[in-house]
């Protein structure tokens, strides 16, 4: 108990005296995973609109697929992403391992069935609610995924902000592939368990509540910025 | 919007059918280029699918359906209403102009003309509401503003006055009195005899997925030909 004060306290000073080591390993967390959400979003938004308007023969197994990989594990994707990107794996010519790139690479890996899936369910039902209208006024399929997209904009923004949920506190495939380097990959995920395993638990844990303060404080201001919770029910 | 009329239409020998099962046909009929049809039937009829059909939403399984021009270009100058309005998550106003937005007017002027047809329709008031805190009247009045903002020569109503009150009903009623008096031609469903009554020049009643008679309203209502039509005008149970 006496730790969670301790971390608590610790968080406060930490952020209170604009460390400088916390700022930039903060500010990589949200680069990195801002990057892997909206580079997810670009991908898995439009695919998981387009699933639920298009009827082609292997649809129910691609969802069904896609709905199996939102539960990737990190630490394989992370080390696929690692073979891929070490020196004797295909792409290890662009030496990408260990830097930031790597971790929004593995991050977009594990995100975008995420965010498609989540995007698919959501659509599905407004596209349940529209489709006889947008038949009747002979709308092309790509006027539908737009009107679906731009009507559905706040359950993608859920869709979305559950990617970030998910990426902000990745640790696993992260700390493979980016090699938890001080200055150079360390986010705060990575610092905590670094902190974690050297036994520094109040240090550890200040990240910690330094993490979930972060994440709150993106949702709140994307809620805000989207005036989510205004205009009524929609 | 098509300027060549696309009227008359033929129907001939058409079937709906679904999982092997007919759900309309065989129909064969002719909507001329005036005029007020209504379609009439008790419940599972098949008045909704006939109409889905006509409109191009049901796949013919059998049969055809020839407009005056090609159907492509038939199915741009027609307009549905649904027995309850779809309602886009958007203001009212921006869900009668969605018509336009989506067949390439700018959006000022759509938005522009979706303000006339609001005001047109009695809800100039409600343009900025979200459509779902509308009435039920104020609902169906939007979605036939909807329906009629890029001027279809031909409007499928699917017993759009089916959930209304009497005042809404009437309300929409006397729209659609002014829309068949601007020239254009109308086919509504209903299973309400009064509001045929009232608005039908030529009615079409349907049982059991065919159409059992197609007179002048005034000649149906007064000499019904066949026993069910009878019935049902007689507020009989049809079965």
């Amino acid at each position: 108990m006496n730790e969670i004060v301790e971390g608590l306290l610790k968080a406060g000073q930490l952020i209170l005296s604009l460390d400088a080591d916390l700022i930039e390993i903060s500010l990589r967390s949200l680069r990195v995973t801002l990057t892997a959400v909206l580079i997810s979003s670009v991908i898995g938004l439009p695919l998981g609109c387009w699933l639920a308007v298009r009827r082609f023969r292997f649809r129910r197994f691609v969802i069904a697929t896609l709905n199996a990989l939102m539960g990737l594990p990190p630490v394989v994707v992370g080390l696929i992403v690692y073979i891929l990107l070490s020196r004797s794996g295909p792409f290890g010519v662009f030496g990408l391992l260990f830097t930031p790139t790597a971790m929004i690479i593995a991050q977009v890996i594990i995100l975008t069935p995420l965010i498609a899936s989540i995007s698919h369910q959501a659509i599905r039902d407004l596209w349940a609610e529209y489709h006889d209208l947008l038949i009747s006024l002979n709308t092309t399929r790509r006027q539908r995924i737009a009107t679906l997209l731009w009507d559905g904009r706040r359950a993608l923004l859920t869709a979305a902000l559950a990617g970030f949920g998910r990426g902000i506190g990745e640790v696993g495939a992260i700390m493979i592939v980016g090699g938890n380097i001080d200055h150079a990959t360390r986010v705060l995920t990575t610092a905590i368990s670094l902190e974690t395993g050297k036994g520094n638990f109040a240090l550890a844990l200040a990240l910690g509540f330094v993490l979930i303060g972060l994440a709150v404080a993106v949702n709140l201001i994307i809620h805000s910025l989207s005036r989510t919770e205004r205009s009524g029910r929609w | 919007m098509v300027d060549l009329p696309i009227l008359p239409l033929t129907v001939t020998d058409a079937v709906v059918r679904r999982r092997g099962k007919v759900l309309v046909g065989p129909i064969s009929a002719e909507l001329e280029t005036d005029g007020l049809t209504i379609v009439m039937g008790p419940n599972g009829a098949g008045k909704t699918t006939l109409l889905r059909l006509l409109h191009g939403m049901e796949r013919v399984s059998k049969g055809q359906l020839t407009w005056r021009v090609p159907e492509p270009a038939a199915r741009a100058a027609q307009a549905f209403v649904f027995q309850t309005p779809i309602l886009m998550r958007r203001s009212a106003l921006d869900n009668v102009a969605y018509p336009l937005l989506v067949h390439g007017v700018a959006k000022t002027e759509a938005r522009a003309r979706a303000a006339g047809w609001l005001e047109k329709v009695g809800l100039a008031d409600s343009g900025s509401k979200p459509a779902h805190v509308l009435s039920g009247g104020e609902r169906q009045k939007m979605a036939l503003a909807r329906a009629l903002i890029r001027e279809p020569q031909i409007v499928f109503l699917d017993e759009p006055c089916a959930n209304l009150d009497g005042r809404a009903t009437r309300e929409f009623e006397d729209l659609l009195a002014e829309t068949r008096a601007e020239g254009t031609r109308i086919v509504m469903a209903t299973h309400d005899i009064g509001q045929a009554r009232r608005l039908a020049e030529d009615v079409w009643f349907i049982h059991h997925g065919r159409i059992h008679e197609a007179a002048p309203a005034e000649a149906f209502f007064a000499t019904p030909q066949t026993p069910e039509a009878r019935a049902f005008i007689q507020g009989d149970i049809v079965e």
